[in-house]
C-alpha cells in the first residue's frame, strides 16, 4: 500500500488515510470466535491461539455493587478480595501459595453491574488453573480472620478515598444523580456499611448471583474447543444452573444542571460534570460515540483538550465519556484546575457543549474521528487478555460473535447529519450538571 | 471505566518500580521455555543494528496482532537537568509535541491521530521516552514524524507558556493534592543525598514556574540527538524492513556525540533519616523505609540479582514475609510490601511499607517492621521462600511475550541504563543463580539504618478534629 508523503487539503488527508487503513482494520475481522458448549450447557466465547503457551480467561456475572443490599454497600467488593483467601480445604495462604507456585494468577474485579474475574494461566497447568476457579467460586471459605483482614484492607481504602477530590466529587455525582437508587451508593462502601457486613451476607451474595444464567466467559489462548469443554466443566459446572433475579430497577439519571460545590482544602479542584447518556444498543449510539470522541474522548485531538489544556494551560486532565449502565446511560467527564481558575475551566466545558449541540461537528471533525476509530480498532488485539475482556464485555451487551467484524462497518455508516441530529437531541447543556470539590473561586 | 488519563504521562515511581519489576520479570519465562524446548533460542530474539549517525536500533518480532510498537527514548532524564533547573526533562517531553520546521503545534498528535494511532510520552529519572503504536503499514510515516522532532523542534513563547501552565496543573494533581506524594518528594530528596534521583521528575514548584524558552532548548540541543536514542519497534514487522525504514528516516539526521556526563556521586551515608509530614488531608496514615540500594551500575551490583529476589519473598504479594507476619500473624497492618528495581544508571533503592490498622500506632508497627528484618539478617531467609521468588519470577516472562510492549520496554529500559540485549536474556538464568546465601548477603548490605529514609505519613494533630472535612454541598444555578 503506497503512503503519499505530501497530502493536498486535510479532507484529502483523511480519506486516503482511512482507505490505506482498511487493510490493516480488516485484520480485526480475522480474529475468529468461536462458541463452546461443555455438557453441563456452560457456554464460552473462544479465540484459539497456539503461538504462546499461555491462556487468558475472562468471565463475569451480572451482579455487582448495585445488587448489594442498602446499608451493605461494599458486599461485591469485599466477596471479590475474598474469593482467593480460601477454598475447599485450603486455607488462604496455602491457596495463595498453590496459585503462586503454578503461576496462575486469578484475580476479581466489582462494577456496578458486573463481577469480573480474569485467570491467566500457563498452558500446562491449565486443568489446575480451571480446578481453582470452580473452588473459589462455589467454595469459598470466608474464614473469619480473612473477612476481618479483607474488610481491614477495604476500610484502610476507603478512608484514604474520603480526602482525594477526585473521589469525593464522584461520589458527589453519582449520589445526587442516582438518590435513592443503587447507582447511586458507593460500590466500595461506606465506612458503616462495610463494618455491617457478615459472613452470611457473604454466603447469600454468593448463592444468589454466581449461577449460570447469569454468567459470561471468554477465552483466549492455546486450547482447542474439545479441551476447553471439559475445562469449562471443571471452572463453572457446579455453578447452580438460576439463580434470584433482582433486577435493578431502570432509571434516568436526576441532573437539573447548575454546579455543586463540596468546599475542601487542597490547591486544585476536580470538577466532575455530566448528563443523560444513552444505552449501548440505542441504534444512535455510534454517533454518540463518535460525537464524544470528537468533544473529549479524543485524546490530544479532542475539543476539550484543545480548548482548555492547548489553548489555555487551564488542565492536565480534562477528559469526557459515554457510560451505558444496563438500567440508566450516562455522558460523563472531568477536569482538573487550580483553585483561581476552575471557574473558567467549568465555563468553557459548558461553552464547547453548547456550541456542539448547536452546531454538531465538522465534517473534518467526523473523518478524523472515523479514520482514528477505525484505524486504531486493531492496537485492542494486541494481547490475550484484553481480547477475552472484550469477548465478555460483548455478551453481556448482547452484541453478537461477528462483532469484531462489523464494528469499523458500522462506525464508518454514520453521517455527518446523523452526528449532528444526535448533537441536537442527546446533548443537553442545560441539564450539564457540574460537582466541583476544592476551594473553587468565584464558584 | 472512569479515571482515564489522557496527556503526557510521567513515570511516577510506583509505576517504574512496577514497571522495571515485570521487565526485569518478564526473562523469567526464557527459562521455563528453554526447559521445554531444549536448543531454542532467547526469549525476544531480538535483533540489534547501529546506524552510521550512532542511533542503535532493536527489532523484537510479534506477529500476535498486524501492529507495530515505534519508540523512541532518549537517555537524557531528571538526571541530567542542571541545577536549579529541576523539571526541564519532562517539561521538554511536553514541548515536542509543538511545532517543528515543518509541521504545526500540534500538528504531531492529529497525524499520529488520523493513522489510527495511539500514542505518548514518559520522562523518568535515567531516560525520557516517546512512543506510537500503529496498524504496521503506518510505521514508516511515524518514523518520519519522530524524526523530524529529534533536530528539528521549533518553541514559540506561547508554547512554553501554555505549556508551563499545563505542567504546573499536573503537579498540583500529582503531587499538592496527594498527602502521600508530598512525603515521597520529600523522603527521596533525604534519600539520596548528592545524586539527581533526590530530585522530582515533575520538579520542584519554583523552579518549574521559572522554566524557560531556552532552558528547553538548551536541554534539546545538548541531549537529544541519534547518538542519544534508542529505537525500538516491536510487533509484525521485519528486522531487516525496520532497518531500512529506520535508515531512510533517522538516517539523515546529522551525528551527534552523547555529550559527557557527570552525575553526582552519593556520599558515605552515615546518619539514619526521619521524614515525618503531617496533613489534615490525611485520615490513613502510613509507614515507610526506603535504604540506599545498589543498581546493575553502582558499587554494590554484585547484589542486583539477589536484591530482586529478596524484594519478591519479603513483600510483593500476600504469601510474602511481611504480609504475613505484619497483615496475617500480628494482625498490626491492613497491608505491607517492598519493591526495588535495579535497572538504572546510578544506585537505586530497597523499599518497604505498612499500612497500620486502626488503632496500632506508628512505633509499634515500626517495631514490628524492624524486628521482621532482624529476624532476616539474624536468621537469614527460609531458602523454600528464595526458590518460590526465583521460580515466580522466571514465569512471568513466558506472559510478557503475550503483550507486544513488555519486551520492547524491558530492552528498552535495558539499553537506556547501560544494559545490553543480551543481559536482558541472561536475566533468567542469572535470576536462576541466585542462592540463599546470595540472598542473605544482599540484605546484610543493604538493610543498614544509617543507609536509610524512615517516612512517616500522619494526620494533623491533634487527632480527633476533622479540619479537613467536606462541608456540606451548596447547590448553585448558574
Amino acid at each position: 500500500m503506497t503512503l503519499l508523503q505530501r497530502i493536498a487539503g486535510p479532507a484529502a488527508a483523511f480519506a486516503v488515510a482511512a482507505l490505506a487503513l482498511f487493510a490493516a482494520s480488516a485484520a480485526s475481522a480475522a480474529v475468529e470466535v468461536r462458541e463452546v458448549v461443555s455438557r453441563s450447557g456452560v457456554a464460552a466465547w473462544l479465540v484459539e491461539d497456539h503461538s504462546n503457551p499461555v491462556l487468558s480467561v475472562s468471565f463475569g456475572f451480572r451482579a455487582g455493587g448495585s445488587r448489594d443490599p442498602a446499608g451493605k454497600e461494599g458486599l461485591a467488593e469485599l466477596t471479590s478480595v475474598l474469593l482467593d483467601e480460601g477454598a475447599g480445604n485450603m486455607t488462604a495462604l496455602a491457596f495463595q501459595k498453590k496459585l503462586e507456585k503454578l503461576s496462575i494468577r486469578l484475580e476479581f474485579e466489582v462494577g456496578r453491574d458486573q463481577f469480573r474475574g480474569t485467570l491467566r494461566t500457563l498452558s500446562r497447568n491449565r486443568d489446575t488453573a480451571f480446578e481453582t476457579i470452580g473452588l473459589a467460586l462455589t467454595e469459598p471459605r470466608f474464614d473469619a480472620d480473612a473477612v476481618e483482614r479483607m474488610r481491614a484492607s477495604l476500610l484502610s481504602s476507603y478512608l484514604r478515598k474520603t480526602r482525594q477530590p477526585r473521589y469525593l466529587a464522584r461520589r458527589a455525582f453519582w449520589s445526587s444523580a442516582y438518590p435513592g437508587h443503587p447507582y447511586g451508593r458507593p460500590v466500595s462502601g461506606t465506612e458503616k456499611s462495610l463494618g455491617a457486613i457478615d459472613r452470611a451476607d457473604l454466603r447469600r451474595f454468593v448463592a444468589d448471583n454466581f449461577t449460570r444464567d447469569n454468567l459470561f466467559i471468554g477465552v483466549v489462548g492455546d486450547v482447542t474447543p474439545a479441551q476447553l469443554a471439559v475445562l469449562l466443566d471443571k471452572a463453572f459446572g457446579s455453578l447452580p444452573a438460576k439463580g434470584k433475579p433482582q433486577p435493578v430497577p431502570a432509571s434516568a439519571p436526576k441532573l437539573p444542571g447548575g454546579i455543586v460545590v463540596e468546599r475542601f482544602d487542597t490547591p486544585q479542584s476536580v470538577a466532575v460534570f455530566g448528563q443523560p447518556g444513552l444505552p449501548r444498543r440505542h441504534p444512535d449510539y455510534y454517533a454518540a460515540y463518535i460525537l464524544n470522541h470528537i468533544m473529549g474522548g479524543g485524546g490530544f485531538t479532542s475539543r476539550l483538550y484543545r480548548e482548555i489544556r492547548e489553548k489555555r494551560g487551564l488542565a492536565y486532565s480534562v477528559y469526557s465519556y459515554l457510560w451505558p449502565l444496563r438500567r440508566s446511560a450516562l455522558m460523563l467527564g472531568a477536569v482538573a484546575t487550580q483553585n483561581a481558575r476552575v471557574a473558567e475551566s467549568v465555563g468553557i466545558v459548558r461553552a464547547e457543549w453548547a456550541r456542539m449541540a448547536r452546531e454538531g461537528p465538522s465534517a473534518e471533525e467526523l473523518a478524523a474521528a472515523k479514520t482514528y476509530l477505525t484505524g486504531s480498532y486493531p492496537l485492542r488485539f494486541s494481547s490475550s487478555s484484553r481480547i477475552a475482556d472484550m469477548l465478555v464485555g460483548l455478551q453481556f451487551e448482547g452484541l453478537g460473535r461477528d462483532y469484531f467484524a462489523r464494528r469499523n462497518g458500522t462506525i464508518e455508516k454514520v453521517s455527518l447529519a446523523d452526528v449532528r441530529r444526535v448533537a441536537r437531541s442527546l446533548l443537553k447543556p442545560d441539564q450539564l450538571t457540574f460537582f466541583v470539590v476544592g476551594k473553587p473561586a468565584g464558584l | 471505566m472512569f479515571g482515564r488519563r489522557i496527556g503526557r504521562r510521567l513515570l511516577r515511581p510506583g509505576q517504574a518500580l512496577a514497571a522495571i519489576a515485570l521487565i526485569g520479570g518478564t526473562i523469567a519465562a526464557g527459562a521455563a521455555v528453554a526447559a521445554e524446548k531444549p536448543g531454542r533460542e532467547g526469549l525476544f530474539n531480538a535483533e540489534t543494528f547501529t546506524l552510521k549517525n550512532g542511533l542503535r536500533g532493536v527489532v523484537i518480532v510479534n506477529r500476535r496482532a498486524p501492529v507495530a510498537l515505534h519508540m523512541l527514548w532518549y537517555r537524557a532524564g531528571a538526571i541530567d537537568e542542571p541545577a536549579g533547573k529541576s523539571g526541564i526533562a519532562h517539561f521538554l517531553e511536553h514541548l515536542l509535541f509543538k511545532g517543528t520546521k515543518t509541521l504545526k503545534s500540534g500538528e504531531f498528535s492529529k497525524i499520529v491521530a488520523a493513522n489510527g494511532g495511539q500514542e505518548n510520552a514518559f520522562t523518568s529519572w535515567d531516560y525520557t521516552g516517546y512512543y506510537q503504536f500503529v496498524a504496521k503499514d503506518r510505521l514508516p510515516r511515524m518514523m518520519e514524524i519522530e524524526a523530524d522532532r529529534m533536530t528539528n523542534l521549533v518553541l514559540s513563547e506561547n508554547d512554553v507558556v501554555q505549556e508551563r501552565s499545563v505542567i504546573l496543573e499536573e503537579r498540583r494533581s500529582r503531587i499538592e493534592g496527594r498527602p502521600s506524594s508530598i512525603l515521597w518528594e520529600q523522603a527521596r530528596r533525604a534519600l539520596y543525598l548528592n545524586h539527581g534521583y533526590g530530585r522530582p521528575i515533575l520538579g520542584w514548584m519554583h523552579e518549574m514556574e521559572r522554566l524557560s524558552r531556552q532552558d528547553a532548548l538548551d536541554f534539546y540541543k545538548r541531549y537529544y540527538g541519534p547518538g542519544n536514542a534508542v529505537l525500538v519497534v516491536a510487533g509484525d514487522v521485519d528486522a531487516a524492513e525496520v532497518r531500512r525504514l529506520a535508515e531512510k528516516y533517522y538516517g539523515p539526521v546529522p551525528r551527534m556525540e552523547p555529550p559527557p556526563r557527570r552525575q553526582l556521586a552519593e556520599p558515605p551515608q552515615r546518619a539514619e533519616r526521619r521524614v515525618i509530614y503531617r496533613d489534615p488531608r490525611v485520615r490513613r496514615p502510613s509507614f515507610s523505609r526506603m535504604y540506599l540500594a545498589p543498581g546493575y551500575n553502582s558499587d554494590g551490583a554484585e547484589h542486583a540479582y539477589a536484591l530482586q529476589v529478596l524484594a519478591r519473598l519479603l513483600g510483593a504479594s500476600s504469601t510474602s514475609l511481611l504480609y504475613q507476619s505484619l497483615v496475617v500473624r500480628q494482625k498490626l497492618a491492613t497491608a505491607a510490601g517492598s519493591d526495588y528495581s535495579a535497572t538504572r544508571r546510578g544506585p537505586s533503592s530497597f523499599y518497604l511499607y505498612a499500612l497500620p490498622k486502626p488503632g496500632v500506632s506508628m512505633d509499634r508497627l515500626e517495631q514490628a517492621v524492624d524486628a521482621e528484618l532482624a529476624k532476616i539478617l539474624k536468621n537469614g531467609v527460609p531458602e523454600e521462600d528464595v526458590e518460590a521468588a526465583k521460580q515466580q519470577l522466571r514465569d512471568m516472562a513466558i506472559f510478557a511475550r503475550d503483550s507486544v510492549r513488555t519486551g520492547a520496554t524491558a530492552i528498552a529500559t535495558a539499553l537506556m541504563t547501560g544494559r545490553t540485549v543480551a543481559d536482558v536474556e541472561a536475566w533468567p538464568a542469572r535470576i536462576g543463580a541466585v542462592t540463599v546465601d546470595r540472598v542473605n548477603a544482599a540484605a546484610r548490605h543493604v538493610l543498614q539504618r544509617r543507609k536509610s529514609v524512615t517516612a512517616l505519613l500522619l494526620p494533623q494533630q491533634p487527632a480527633g478534629a476533622n479540619p479537613a472535612g467536606a462541608k456540606k454541598a451548596e447547590v448553585r444555578k448558574q
